[in-house]
């Protein structure tokens, strides 16, 4: 009786899973519903945690890693990895610092050679895994080591401060009192990067390309460009997360960003993304993003000491995977 | 549900299977299925794609759990929970695709987890010694101690075979064993399969290639849509017989007459040389002609399609495609000049296996489809839908290409380079591991597109089929051109006697 009662809300139920999980909704239908289950989880424990202040609070805490974290969804789409976020990061605060403060380039002409240096850094990095042959991870690696050496002898090691009052504005401005303008960029990088995997012809090709490199390039696509292009962008993303940095602490740092790809890796595969390439998205790199930040910040408010919060990151991210592969497992 | 009776069950000898079942989410791949293999037999399991093999394969060895049924070896029951437990058994499975370990040298492989050890470190001379030997047994002259990387596919199944036998195999599953292999090589093992036949060993024999019943079965049956519908317990059934025991109605495996050549000259090739793979091949293409090229494996066919595509370039040698001068230097190029290769490897080089089917259809046209740099979705719905009517694709826009059988598979792979209005368009094996009518289908197609003013160029390890099909078959020999003989000169023994370079 209770059999039939269950066989047939499951032949009801079906079909709206099926058409759901066809247009991709479900996608990232496990990391949403775990990020749900963490903002209910909060919001029950701490009085303070769903306020319209801390919520624009942990996106603007986020909005560094999730531009970082942008890039890195490219690159892993690709099935490459990029480990020099991170220290491209700091190389480009750290030029743009150098050229305004030492050199006495006006402030807008320091940002461009910020964001240049960081799209060159991510050139290098896509020459020497393509033209190189080099496995991502190790061109890559050797970038996250020069480029952070790059950024001390540039700064002297030292934190360089003191900027236009206008770049502070910026840094400082909140949208209706309370969009901070990091989150205003990100939104928007957001935005371009979805537009990008959906409806640009390059972005659609790295699926293929990350799916099966052999099949994309005796389907004629120009995979070489392509994962040039994906490195690039990623190293150019993180120049603007570096100046985005820059611009709240209204300082050049040079230690800034180490260990950052670690945490945009982590978002990206919370997101759902599988390391082996062809799958990701850039919605589901933001919830990844969000768990990581509002387990922070909700952390923070409970009390529970730093230590304790990387454990817990640690088992969000084996935990996210291996439900991913549970999913998988049971589809087939 | 009700479990099946098995106490009156007489002990058999050998491997009985009674009423093996699985489901899979919304489809009965095997549905009630006996089989049982004696040793010292080859029964033969025919069926189309998707008509329930490599289920029952993967049941007998250990790799899938039936959901109703039951095996017996020996009149002991066998429930395999794993491949190391059907391997413990007695039981081995040869696949399709070679799972030898590309690094590691012939013999490791051979003795792969049995490495013999003398003071707690490997004793090579042991291990390559004890290799010679199994080698030795399935007829394998290569050296033990070269990296398996460096064998042909089909010593690589020689010495999958051999590390069966050196397990205590004696059953042996055998999943389409010839699928890669040229003539001369599938009687190579052939005559393996005899010979341990002859030792007592059982073979489940799977296989698409209807004239290899005759030669090694000793018993037949033939699954479709995941019943046994026929067996024969004689090898000598009439191919007819065999087709519409598999596709349940008569086709008639005729090859369409090709449609006359159209005249112009569309593709011309000069001495065309690629160290280690082909040398000075020479031959022109028309508009509407197809040319068969054929060969045995390791002659330089695919890799002559290979380079005239840009996949690995050729290293001497001129190429004029629709009267200019044509540099392949990589696909990307090829494609832009209209010249497009459906390869031989359809799972590694055709698609994209997670992808859904629209996506891999659309993944050449994708710059056609942007309108001022932006895709647009319906569009690609369209293209999509078009070429799934066209082709007959049985499949859903947006499933998975790798969950389709084989045989849409290479019809997606096919029909992904049609929307570009490809000049030349190149077949590498474009029937292997296809099924009888969608093989049929394939033919239409090539004819209909030589009809259209496209060159094809067809490479074939199937003689009747290159032959059936082309206006010209060319004949590769170890990397030569050994031969071009026209349609009507050409029959199955003239292009061997080429291709064994006789």
């Amino acid at each position: 009786m209770a059999d039939a009662r269950v066989a047939a809300v499951g032949r009801r139920v079906a079909p709206v899973w099926r058409w759901a999980r066809e247009r991709g909704l479900l996608e990232s239908g496990g990391p949403v519903l775990g990020l749900i289950v963490l903002v209910v989880f909060f919001t029950v424990a701490s009085d303070f945690f769903l306020t319209v202040r801390n919520i624009f609070n942990v996106l603007q805490q986020i909005s560094v890693l999730a531009i970082v974290a942008l890039g890195q969804t490219l690159v892993i789409i690709t099935a490459g990895i990029d480990l020099s976020v991170g220290s491209v990061l700091a190389l480009g605060g750290a030029v743009a610092g150098w050229t305004f403060a030492e050199a006495g380039w006006p402030m807008w002409l320091a940002i461009v050679a910020g964001l240049g240096i960081g799209a060159v850094a991510g050139l290098v990095n896509g020459l020497l895994i393509t033209l190189g042959r080099l496995p991502p991870f190790i061109a890559t690696l050797a970038m996250l080591s020069a480029a952070r050496g790059f950024a001390q002898l540039v700064t002297s090691g030292e934190p360089i401060s003191g900027y236009p009052n206008w770049f502070q504005d910026v840094g400082s401005y909140e949208l209706f009192n309370s969009v901070p303008a990091s989150v205003l960029i990100v939104t928007v990088l957001y935005l371009l990067g979805w537009f990008y995997l959906r409806y640009r012809a390059s972005g659609r090709a790295l699926y293929a390309v990350g799916g099966n490199e052999e099949v994309a390039r005796l389907s004629g696509l120009p995979n070489t460009r392509l994962k040039i292009q994906v490195y690039t962008a990623a190293g150019l993303l993180s120049a603007v997360a570096g100046l985005v940095l820059v611009a709240r602490l209204n300082s050049v740092q040079p230690t800034a960003g180490i260990g950052l790809e670690l945490d945009a890796i982590a978002a990206v595969v919370i997101g759902g993304a599988s390391l082996a390439g062809g799958i990701g998205s850039v919605v589901a790199t933001l919830v990844g993003a969000l768990i990581i930040g509002v387990l922070r910040n909700g952390l923070n408010l409970l009390n529970v000491s730093s230590f304790w919060q990387q454990v817990v990151i640690g088992g969000v991210i084996a935990g996210a995977v291996l439900l991913d592969t549970l999913r998988k497992r049971t589809r087939l | 549900m009700g479990a099946r009776a098995g106490s009156e069950e007489p002990p058999g000898r050998g491997l009985v299977c009674q009423g093996l079942t699985k489901r899979f989410p919304g489809v009965v791949a095997l549905q009630d299925v006996d089989l049982d293999v004696d040793y010292g037999e080859v029964v033969c399991v025919l069926g189309e794609n998707g008509a329930g093999k490599s289920t029952l394969s993967n049941i007998i060895s250990g790799a899938l759990p039936q959901d109703a049924g039951t095996m017996s070896l020996d009149g002991d029951p066998y429930a395999p929970h794993s491949p190391a437990d059907a391997i413990a058994a007695g039981i081995g499975m040869i696949h399709q695709e070679t799972t030898l370990l590309p690094e590691l040298s012939v013999a490791e492989n051979v003795l792969l987890g049995r490495l013999p050890e003398r003071a707690g470190v490997v004793d090579w001379r042991e291990l390559n010694a004890r290799a010679r030997e199994l080698l030795a047994r399935v007829g394998c002259k290569v050296n033990p101690q070269v990296p398996a990387a460096r064998l042909s596919v089909a010593q690589g199944r020689q010495v999958e075979i051999a590390r069966a036998l050196s397990l205590d195999a004696r059953i042996l599953i055998l999943d389409e064993p010839t699928a890669s292999l040229g003539a001369e090589e599938a009687e190579t093992l052939f005559q393996l399969v005899r010979d341990l036949k002859e030792q007592g060993v059982g073979f489940i024999y799977i296989s698409h290639r209807l004239s290899e019943v005759a030669e090694i079965g000793t018993r037949v049956i033939v699954l479709r849509d995941g019943k046994r519908v026929a067996e024969w317990d004689q090898p000598d059934v009439p191919v007819a017989e065999l087709v519409r025991a598999m596709v349940g109605r008569d086709v008639e495996q005729v090859y369409p007459e090709p449609p006359p050549v159209q005249g112009e000259e569309l593709l011309r090739v000069e001495l065309l040389s690629r160290r280690g793979a082909f040398s000075d091949v020479s031959f022109t293409l028309r508009r509407g002609e197809i040319l068969g090229i054929a060969g045995l494996v390791g002659a330089g066919r695919s890799e002559l399609a290979r380079a005239l595509f840009g996949a690995e370039p050729a290293d001497a040698g001129r190429i004029w495609l629709d009267g200019k001068p044509y540099e392949a230097r990589k696909p990307a190029a090829a494609v832009a000049a209209g010249l497009v290769l459906v390869p031989e490897e359809r799972k590694t080089q055709g698609l994209v296996l997670h992808l859904p089917v629209e996506e891999n259809l659309a993944l050449p046209s994708l710059q056609q489809l942007a309108v001022a740099g932006i895709l647009r979705p319906a569009a690609e719905r369209k293209l999509a839908s078009t070429w799934i009517n066209r082709l007959a694709i049985r499949g859903r826009p947006q499933q998975p290409a790798g969950t389709l059988s084989g045989g849409n598979q290479q019809k997606v792979v096919i029909a992904k380079w049609l929307p570009r209005n490809p000049k030349v368009v190149i077949f590498d094996e474009p029937t292997r591991g296809v099924d009888v009518g969608a093989r049929q289908a394939i033919y239409e197609l090539i004819d209909e597109l030589a009809d259209q003013g496209v060159g094809v160029i067809v490479i074939s390890s199937d003689l009747p089929e290159v032959i059936g099909l082309s206006h010209r078959v060319l004949v590769l020999s170890g990397g030569h051109q050994a031969g071009v003989l026209e349609r009507g000169e050409a029959d199955q023994e003239k292009v061997m006697a080429l291709a064994l370079g006789a």
